[in-house]
């Protein structure tokens, strides 16, 4: 049952992905992305993570996505669509580093010297919980001011001059 | 019958290089910030696996601060498009040829 559901997830993943990164119309990169993160999450929960299952759906694809959709609607498409199409050169080489990083990738995780340990129990929202506000609380503290940054950043950025 | 975890990483192989391939195949910016979502995402299946295959639930944690990045890069990086979208009207990354305005 849950290898029928990984290897479902895995296709719709990887054909959602690959329409993400090719298709012209960038609303339909967007929302082809969302399925993306959808069936990342459905792994994330197959591997016991069901916190970050959580966390995926409500910060990728709730929150980072809904982004994205804003700006691709406060630039006018069809101004977006005409930048879409790379040069001869650049799809030869972006095509060819793709696919030797995805052989690469692929052929060194399935080499036989790859180590296999057994399975680890897998955490909990509670142990995850407790790890955030124990031994990583200084890291958990410094995201905080890390957002803020970024949120004031963003602000600054996009803010008119009168 | 579970899932052997080199699967999970497999995948996540696979989609890294999907967003790689994005990043340097498209013109238009956003296209770019899609593939690098792509890539930290690929990278946090890649941790969460690994982290479940060592019994170590910290994995976890830091997916959750990669996370945490990703929507701070993902504000900054549309904040600087439409920064530049008001500046040369367009958000093909070639037209981005000089140093100032």
């Amino acid at each position: 049952m849950a290898s029928i559901v990984f290897y479902l997830a895995a296709a719709v993943a990887l054909v959602s992905g690959a329409v993400a990164v090719s298709h012209r119309n960038p609303v339909v990169n967007v929302l082809s992305l969302v399925i993306t993160f959808f069936c990342v999450a459905v792994n994330y929960a197959l591997l016991g993570a069901e916190f970050l299952a959580a966390a995926q759906i409500l910060i990728y694809a709730g929150a980072i996505l809904v982004l994205f959709l804003f700006v691709v609607m406060l630039l006018n498409a069809p101004e977006v669509k005409a930048a879409g199409d790379a040069r001869p050169f650049q799809r030869a080489a972006g095509l060819l580093v793709a696919c030797v990083l995805a052989a690469g990738l692929v052929l060194l995780v399935l080499a036989p010297r790859f180590p296999v340990p057994g399975v680890g129990a897998a955490g909990d929202a509670k142990t995850i919980g407790r790890l955030l506000v124990g031994p990583h609380l200084f890291a958990f503290e410094l995201i905080t001011v890390v957002l803020l940054t970024a949120m004031v950043g963003a602000l600054v950025l996009v803010k008119r001059k009168h | 019958m579970p899932v052997p975890i080199s699967h999970f990483v497999v995948l996540a192989g696979l989609l890294f290089a999907i967003g790689a391939g994005g990043v340097l195949l498209r013109r238009s910016g956003i296209s770019i910030l899609l593939g690098i979502e792509l890539m930290l995402n690929a990278a946090n299946l890649a941790l969460i696996a690994f982290g479940r295959q060592h019994a170590q639930p910290d994995a976890q944690v830091f997916v959750f601060f990669v996370m945490a990045i990703a929507a701070s890069e993902v504000a900054v990086g549309l904040a600087l498009l439409v920064a530049i979208f008001r500046r040369i009207q367009s958000i093909d990354v070639d037209r981005l040829n000089i140093l100032r305005w």
